[in-house]
């Protein structure tokens, strides 16, 4: 009797689940395995259909040491993440002490920092970028940007230019991250503040050995999401690349699922990358 | 030296800094940092709203800065047209509309499982749900684009609504995770007087469940109900050129506008693309999400505390 109860219990479950198991083989995981495979031909597309021809590896080492465009994209978009990416984060956790802090009004600073969360997409940011809406007027007169390059070396010199001048944007992708941070804040236990201070704790303090580490959880989440909304962004180079290969008769969808598995390959790293030293922090 | 003794130091000290943190200074000085922040972000949206309503004079004239001198609608309605806004719009609520709905649906239906019921590799499959919120699309997208084409599904919005309805959505795995937090945070008891009543499962699902859910329901419907609005790379491969959505048709924006208002050589009247015109195009295709923003704004606005996607 009692088995049975269980049995029913777990059929139940799975017919509840089975439209995503279903979902799941058909449009994620075969098409994951059929990319894979495409990977390792060389995939026409013919009048007849479809024609594949096994050539092992040679799309990946094609795309690793021949493509010279697609390294460099590679590389820019994996140094572009691995600089913002920490922005965002920071930056979202800072808003979200500030909305946070006892002051009136925060309902409508809360409404203008998540505005752009709900009117992103690709074609507006590239809009108003190209339009110049994105840089702020008489930045370049506060920071002399060709002192910038004498005075750095060329590669961090890059990063910072790239930074100044794609700010705005940074600041659009962390609203939902500075929402996640703030319901973490508003989840924090006010008497160990209460309980810190009369320990003579300056805020200063409290921020570093209570607040941050109880943010740990909310941190890899944002690490996280933060990494995945930059790499699946319509205007992200690489995309724009491996779509473009994608319809390129000379390289063709063999080599665009190469370009995609390693695209994913380097995301996956960073996500690792980004975790681990969180948690090493930690210890 | 009574007038600056100790005693009324810490007493200014206090008014203006406040023992935790809450004195005027500190108040004045969160405004101050939440104003300019503030600023910082809304001033794309200034830039455009003033820019679309530049006429030639405004954009040529060095005097003009930000702020037009009169206003100037022949923008919209070029933008309008080149856009060929009433019908796009029309196509565009409807490839995010239902895609959206059909995904909350199944998402609710999914998360329950996951959030109230035993069965065996329960843990294994949930860990694939947040799995697929990782995998980019780009990497199933053309093992996907052709399986349509075999079907003959591209250019309809049944390329979105499958995916979506077996909760492969875009960003399923995000809601199917707001509604299994959701319903683990409902308390059971509800659902259990209700099975010692004889109900069903779906019945309890559908008659108990469903209503005490209905926050969870808002919130993934609007997030991915402007996600699938936004998106772009799916839209333009799946959707092709018979479902045209704002966004595709605002990527096409320059190429579209010399179609429709060809400048002949040494002609004195054709009006070329000018910024005006691309910030009213932007614009234009903006307004219906600030609208829904602006109505729906404390959905969005709370959705992380309601949805209590952050665990306790």
């Amino acid at each position: 009797m009692r088995l049975s109860h269980r049995w029913r219990e777990a059929l139940t479950g799975l017919s509840f689940i089975s439209i995503w198991v279903v979902g799941f083989l058909i449009f994620t995981l075969l098409p994951l395995l059929r990319t894979f495979m495409f990977s390792l031909n060389e995939v026409r597309i013919t009048a007849e259909g479809i024609r594949t021809q096994y050539i092992g590896w040679d799309n990946y080492r094609a795309a690793l040491l021949m493509d010279v465009q697609f390294g460099d994209i590679l590389v820019q978009y994996a140094m572009e993440t691995l600089v913002t990416v920490p922005i965002i984060v920071v930056f979202a956790l800072m808003m979200a002490l500030l909305l946070n802090a006892k002051v009136r009004g925060k309902g409508v600073f809360r409404t203008i920092y998540f505005l752009p969360v709900v009117i992103t997409s690709g074609p507006v940011i590239k809009q108003l970028i190209d339009q110049g809406a994105t840089t702020l007027p008489g930045i370049e007169d506060v920071i002399e940007l060709s002192l910038l390059e004498q005075m750095l070396p060329g590669l961090l010199a890059d990063m910072v230019t790239y930074l100044l001048g794609s700010f705005i944007t940074i600041l659009w992708f962390s609203g939902v991250q500075m929402l996640i941070f703030l319901a973490g804040l508003q989840k924090l236990d006010a008497s160990i503040y209460e309980a810190a201070s009369i320990d003579g704790a300056s805020r200063w303090e409290t921020f570093w050995k209570l607040t941050l580490p109880m943010m740990n959880p909310m941190i890899v989440v944002n690490l996280v999401y933060t990494v995945i909304t930059q790499s699946v962004f319509a205007l992200n180079p690489v995309i724009d690349y491996v779509q473009k290969a994608m319809y390129d008769p000379a390289l063709g969808m063999g080599y665009s699922a190469a370009l995609a598995w390693l695209y994913f390959a380097v995301m996956l790293i960073m996500l690792g990358l980004f975790v681990l030293l969180v948690r090493q922090r930690n210890r | 030296m009574g007038f600056l003794s100790r005693r009324v130091i810490d007493r200014w000290k206090r008014i203006l800094w406040g023992f935790t943190g809450e004195g005027i200074l500190f108040k004045l000085i969160i405004y101050f940092l939440l104003t300019l922040v503030g600023f910082v972000y809304l001033y794309p949206l200034f830039y455009m709203v003033s820019y679309s309503f530049m006429d030639t004079d405004d954009l040529i004239d060095p005097l003009v800065n930000l702020l037009p001198t009169s206003l100037y609608l022949d923008n919209f309605v070029r933008a309008a047209a080149v856009m060929d806004f009433g019908r796009t719009l029309m196509q565009t609520v409807l490839v995010s509309f239902l895609p959206a709905a059909l995904q909350t649906v199944s998402a609710a239906l999914i998360g329950y499982g996951f959030a109230r019921f035993r069965f065996p590799l329960k843990p294994v499959l949930f860990a694939l749900v947040l799995a697929t919120f990782i995998i980019p699309p780009q990497i199933t997208m053309i093992p996907q684009f052709l399986m349509f084409q075999e079907l003959g599904l591209l250019g309809s919005i049944f390329a979105y609504l499958i995916p979506a309805f077996f909760g492969q959505g875009l960003k399923s795995g995000l809601f199917i995770l707001i509604f299994y937090q959701f319903f683990r945070s409902i308390p059971k008891a509800l659902e259990e007087a209700a099975q010692i009543d004889g109900a069903g499962s779906y019945r309890i699902f559908a008659v108990i469940s469903v209503p005490m859910a209905v926050p969870a329901f808002i919130i993934s419907f609007l997030f991915s109900m402007v996600w699938y609005w936004n998106e772009t790379t799916l839209a333009a491969l799946y959707l092709g050129d018979q479902l045209r959505t704002l966004p595709l048709q605002l990527q096409q924006f320059a190429a579209a506008y010399q179609k429709l208002y060809p400048v002949a050589p040494n002609s004195k009247t054709g009006r070329s693309l000018n910024e005006a015109i691309n910030m009213a195009g932007t614009f234009l295709n903006m307004i219906p999400l600030l609208i829904v923003y602006f109505v729906a704004q404390r959905w969005f606005v709370e959705s992380v505390e309601r949805s209590g996607i952050t665990g306790e």
